[in-house]
C-alpha cells in the first residue's frame, strides 16, 4: 500500500505526484497582460510615494507601474532593476503587506492594494523571458574587487560594481549561487528553478567570475583577498544556526527547519521524507516556510509554536494566513521546554506562560529558531559584521542594519559597491 | 413614484428616455428589444431618399477612447445613415409603431438640400403613422460631403429653408438636430425656430480623430491604412453638449423652444443635468452601445427616486430649473470666497493635492514630514483644483466664507455680491 497522510513515521511520498506537483507549483503565477493592465489602472501615481519609501531599496514604483499601463513593461523592468537587480526574485519573495503595498494609500482607502509585487513581476518576467539584460558595462577601470558569497548581497554588489566598470572576482562556500534565493526560500516562492535563471541573467553584464566551493576561511583567506584586490565585499550570509538547548535536542527526527528547506529545493519532492505528526518551533518566515511545506509534502498534523505572542511573530499577519490556510496549527506564548523520546523522537513539551505545560505528539521536529553570524573575518557591531572596514565592506543577513530580507540584502550590496566606486576612483 | 410620462411637442412617451438616430434604432429588432427595455421612444437611424442605398465601409466604422479599467469615455462613428432599402425602414416602422402605441416613434430624415426631394421623403413616411420628423442636420462625416447632415447645418440660412419646406408639406411635428461642429450654436437654433422648428435636438456628434496607429501611422478608426475624421460622442462631449443645450435654453432669441437633450446621457443623473438646462427629454445612444439596453432601468429608477426626493410630480417641474443660474462670466459674484478645506479622517495621503497645486497652481497646500497635507489659506485662490484631482470624493471640500469674514490671501473682508461690471479694475468702469 502506498504512503498516505495517515501513515505513520517518518516517510517519503505521502501524496501522489500529481499532488505534489500542484503543491508546489508557482503560488502566485505572472499576471497576464491584461490582468496586469487592471492592475495597473489602480495606481494613484503619488506624489513621493509612500510605498517608494517603504521599498528597502528605493523603487520608483508609481513610474514602473505607469510605464506598465500604458503599454511599455520593458521599460518598466528598467525602472526596477535599476534600483534592485533582483527585483524579479523580490517580486516573488518580498514580505510585500508590510513593506510598499502595506504603504500603499489603497490600502488605507479600501484595505486593498496595488498589486505592486505582482505587477513588478509582471514587467521584470517580461523582459527576462525575451533574455534581454538591459545593462551594459562602463569603460574598464581596472580596478579588481572580491565578492565573498553568491547570494543576494553578493551578486547585487558585484553586478553594480561590473556595470561601473570594475572586474569582480566572486567566491562561493557552495556549489551553486543564489545564497538564501537558492537554498532558503520556500519552493513555491520560486518554482521552476527561478532562482538558478535569474543568476544567469544578472550575470549577463559580463565581467563577473564565480569560483564555487570556495569558503572563507578554508579555501581563500580574507588577508589573501585584501592582498590580490582593490577592495573586498563580505556578503556572507548567516552560516550558523542556535541551538535549543534542551534535553533530546539530538535524537532522531529533530531538524534545523533550514536544512528541511534546503532538501526541498534541492530534491524531488516525492524524495523527502515527512513525518505525520510534525511540530515546527519558531515565529519566523523561516517555521512558516517548513510548517506549510510539511502539510504540502503530505504531513497529517503540524503544529507551529511560538514563545512569543501573536503580535510579536516575526512572520506578517499574511505568512501566518497563509500558514493557518494550509492547514498549520499556531500556538502561540508556548515555550519548549523538553524534547521527548528514546532514539527517536516522539513529542514535544511545552510550558505556557501562565505555567501550564503540554506535550505534542511529534515524529518530527523542525528548528526554526533563528540563525546566527559563524565567524567573524572583520570586527563586529552589535552581533553582526561592520558594514566597512578598510578595504572591506559588508552586507546582507551578516552585517550590522536593515531586516535579514533578501531586498535588504540587494539594496546593502548595491549601496557598498558605490561605496567601493567612490572610494577606488576618488 | 414620481410620474415620468412625458409630452413632447405634442408627442407622449412613458419616460423622457429616447434612443437617439443611430445603430440602435436601425431595425425592427433592434428598437423591438428597446422598446421591452423600457426604452419610451426612439428616433429611427436616419432614412435618405428612394433609390439605391448608401453604402458603409466594410472595416471598422468605431473608434474609442478610454479610462482606468478601459472604461470606454469616447466614442466616433464613421457609418453613414441606414443603409437599407426606404421601403424595408418604412414597413418596419409602421409594424413597430402599430405594436408599440405608448411609445414615441420619431423618423430621422437626411436628403439631398432640395424642396422636392423632402416633399417626397415627407410623402412616403406619412403612412407610418409615426409621431414626428426629426432633420439630422449634423452628421459630420460622409454625407456632409455630399451637401447634406452638418454641411446644411453650419449654414443656418439652409437650415432655415429646409425647416420651412418641411412644415410646409407636412403636419408631422418637427424637430431639427443640431450640429456642434459650429462657432455659436444659438445661430442654427434660431434659424430653426425661424422656420417653424417645433424644437431642437442636439449636440449631433463632434469631427474627431479619436487616436493615430504608431505602428501604421494611420488614424483610427483605420479603414486600409487611411481614416477619416468620425463623429465623437459618449460621456466625453457631455460637458459640451450641457453648455450648447443650456445656451439655447437662456437665449432671449431661443427662449422657450423646446430642447430634446443629446450628448454622452449615460445615467439617471446626466439626464436629470440636461432636463435641468432646459431638455424636454434626453436621447441616449453611445450608453446603450456600451452596456446594452438595460440601462434604462436604472435611468427610471434613478429619476424618479431623485424627482421623489425633491418632491418633483412630473418632469416638468425638473425641466429648465438650472436655467436662471446660467449667467455670463461678468455678472459671477467676486466677493464670493472660498477655501479649500481637506477633512484629515478621509484622507488617504496620496499628496496628488499637493503635487498638483505645488507645480502647477499656487502653492497653497502644505506637506509634513508624516504626510498630512492642509492648505494654506492665505494662499489659497480657490481653484478647486485639489477638488478636482482628490481619488477620495468629498474628501477635499470647498468652504464659504461668511460675509465680514477675513480672507486671510488678500486681508480683505468679505462684502457683499459685486460683480466685474462695477469692479474698479474694468476699464469701462474706469472710464466713467
Amino acid at each position: 500500500m502506498p504512503n498516505s497522510p495517515f501513515t505513520s513515521g517518518v516517510v517519503q511520498a505521502r501524496l501522489s505526484a500529481a499532488e505534489l506537483a500542484h503543491n508546489f507549483a508557482d503560488i502566485s503565477p505572472k499576471l497576464d497582460a491584461h490582468e496586469a493592465r487592471v492592475a495597473a489602472d489602480r495606481c494613484y501615481f503619488c506624489h513621493d510615494a509612500p510605498c517608494v519609501t517603504a521599498c528597502p531599496t528605493d523603487i520608483d514604483i508609481p513610474l514602473f507601474i505607469r510605464q506598465i499601463a500604458t503599454g511599455t513593461p520593458d521599460a518598466a523592468a528598467k525602472t526596477i532593476l535599476s534600483q534592485n537587480i533582483m527585483g524579479g526574485m523580490c517580486a516573488r519573495v518580498c514580505p510585500t503587506e508590510v513593506l510598499c503595498e502595506g504603504a500603499c494609500v489603497r490600502e488605507m482607502a479600501e484595505g486593498k492594494p496595488v498589486e505592486i509585487g505582482r505587477l513588478q513581476r509582471f514587467a521584470t518576467d517580461t523582459l527576462m523571458d525575451k533574455g534581454i539584460h538591459p545593462f551594459t558595462r562602463a569603460k574598464a577601470t581596472g580596478k579588481k574587487v572580491a565578492v565573498v558569497g553568491a547570494g543576494p548581497a553578493g551578486l547585487s554588489c558585484a553586478h553594480r560594481l561590473a556595470m561601473l566598470g570594475h572586474e569582480v572576482q566572486v567566491y562561493e562556500a557552495r556549489a551553486k549561487a543564489g545564497g538564501l534565493n537558492e537554498y532558503g526560500i520556500a519552493a513555491y516562492k520560486a518554482a521552476d528553478d527561478f532562482a538558478a535563471r535569474e543568476v544567469d541573467w544578472l550575470l549577463k553584464i559580463g565581467g563577473i567570475t564565480i569560483h564555487y566551493n570556495k569558503a572563507l576561511g578554508k579555501d581563500v583567506t580574507l588577508a589573501q583577498l585584501e592582498a590580490d584586490f582593490d577592495a573586498v565585499f563580505l556578503g556572507i550570509g548567516l552560516g550558523g544556526v542556535n541551538a535549543l538547548g534542551l534535553a533530546g535536542a539530538d535524537l532522531k527526527g529533530v531538524h534545523n527547519a533550514v536544512d528541511f528547506i534546503e532538501g526541498l529545493r534541492q530534491s524531488a519532492k516525492a524524495d523527502v521524507a515527512i513525518g505525520r505528526d510534525v511540530v515546527v518551533i519558531g515565529g519566523g518566515m523561516t517555521a512558516v516556510d517548513a510548517a506549510v511545506q510539511s502539510r504540502l509534502l503530505g504531513a497529517q498534523n503540524v503544529t507551529m509554536v511560538y514563545r512569543g505572542p501573536r503580535e510579536r511573530m516575526s512572520a506578517s499577519e499574511y505568512e501566518q494566513e497563509h500558514a493557518t490556510s494550509a492547514g498549520v496549527r499556531i500556538i502561540y506564548n508556548a515555550a519548549p521546554k523538553a524534547v521527548h523520546g528514546s532514539s527517536h523522537v516522539t513529542g514535544v513539551e511545552f510550558t505556557f506562560a501562565g505555567g501550564d505545560s503540554f506535550t505534542i505528539p511529534a515524529d518530527q521536529v523542525f528548528l526554526a529558531i533563528g540563525q546566527t553570524l559563524e565567524g567573524a573575518p572583520i570586527a563586529l557591531e552589535g552581533k553582526k559584521l561592520k558594514t566597512n572596514a578598510g578595504k572591506v565592506w559588508a552586507g546582507g543577513d551578516c552585517a550590522a542594519g536593515g531586516q535579514d530580507l533578501t531586498v535588504t540584502a540587494v539594496a546593502e550590496g548595491r549601496d557598498a559597491a558605490m561605496a567601493i566606486h567612490a572610494k577606488l576612483l576618488g | 413614484m414620481a410620474n415620468l410620462t412625458t409630452d413632447f411637442i405634442g408627442i407622449k412617451s412613458p419616460n423622457p428616455f429616447w434612443l437617439a438616430s443611430a445603430p440602435p434604432t436601425d431595425k425592427a429588432y433592434n428598437v423591438e428589444r428597446a422598446f421591452q427595455a423600457g426604452w419610451g421612444g426612439v428616433v429611427w437611424k436616419t432614412l435618405g431618399s428612394e433609390g439605391p442605398p448608401v453604402v458603409n465601409v466594410n472595416g471598422p466604422r468605431y473608434g474609442a477612447i478610454w479610462g482606468a479599467d478601459r472604461r470606454l469615455l469616447g466614442l466616433n462613428n464613421i457609418e453613414l445613415i441606414t443603409d437599407r432599402p426606404l421601403q424595408v425602414n418604412l414597413q418596419e416602422i409602421k409594424m413597430v409603431k402599430r405594436k408599440w402605441r405608448d411609445r414615441a416613434m420619431v423618423i430621422s430624415l437626411m436628403v439631398p438640400c432640395d424642396e422636392e426631394s423632402w416633399k417626397d421623403i415627407l410623402h412616403r413616411i406619412e403612412d407610418t403613422e409615426a409621431d414626428g420628423v426629426e432633420l439630422n442636420f449634423g452628421c459630420p462625416h460622409g454625407m456632409a460631403e455630399r451637401g447634406m447632415g452638418s454641411a446644411v447645418g453650419q449654414v443656418p440660412e439652409y437650415i432655415e429653408m429646409v425647416t420651412r419646406w418641411v412644415k410646409t408639406h407636412s403636419r408631422m411635428p418637427c424637430i431639427v438636430k443640431l450640429t456642434p461642429n459650429i462657432a455659436d450654436i444659438r445661430k442654427p437654433a434660431e434659424a430653426a425656430k425661424r422656420g417653424g422648428a417645433d424644437a431642437v435636438s442636439l449636440i449631433n456628434t463632434i469631427n474627431s480623430i479619436t487616436s493615430v496607429n504608431l505602428d501604421t501611422f494611420s488614424p483610427e478608426p483605420m479603414i486600409d491604412g487611411k481614416g477619416t475624421h468620425g463623429g465623437y460622442c459618449g460621456p466625453a462631449v457631455k460637458p459640451i453638449a450641457l453648455n450648447m443645450v443650456a445656451e439655447i435654453a437662456r437665449s432671449e432669441a431661443t427662449r422657450g423652444l423646446p430642447i430634446s437633450g443629446i450628448g454622452g446621457v449615460t445615467t439617471w443623473r446626466d439626464a436629470a443635468e440636461f432636463m435641468a438646462l432646459g431638455a424636454g427629454n434626453v436621447q441616449v445612444c453611445t450608453a446603450v452601445m456600451t452596456y446594452g439596453f438595460k440601462i434604462v432601468q436604472e435611468m427610471i429608477s434613478g429619476l424618479s427616486d431623485y424627482m421623489d426626493s425633491k418632491g418633483m410630480t412630473s418632469t416638468a417641474d425638473l425641466v429648465a430649473r438650472a436655467v436662471p443660474n446660467v449667467t455670463d462670466w461678468q455678472y459671477l459674484n467676486l466677493n464670493y470666497v472660498t477655501k479649500a478645506q481637506i477633512n484629515q479622517d478621509d484622507c488617504i495621503k496620496c499628496g496628488r493635492c499637493y503635487a498638483a497645486c505645488e507645480d502647477t497652481s499656487h502653492q497653497a497646500i502644505a506637506m509634513s514630514e508624516d504626510r498630512t497635507f492642509t492648505v494654506k489659506d492665505e494662499e489659497c485662490v480657490a481653484c478647486n483644483l485639489c477638488v478636482n484631482v482628490c481619488p477620495v470624493e468629498n474628501c477635499i471640500t470647498m468652504v464659504t466664507l461668511d460675509k465680514g469674514a477675513v480672507d486671510l490671501r488678500t486681508g480683505k473682508k468679505v462684502e457683499d455680491y459685486a460683480n466685474w461690471t462695477t469692479h474698479p479694475n474694468n476699464p469701462s468702469v474706469a472710464a466713467e
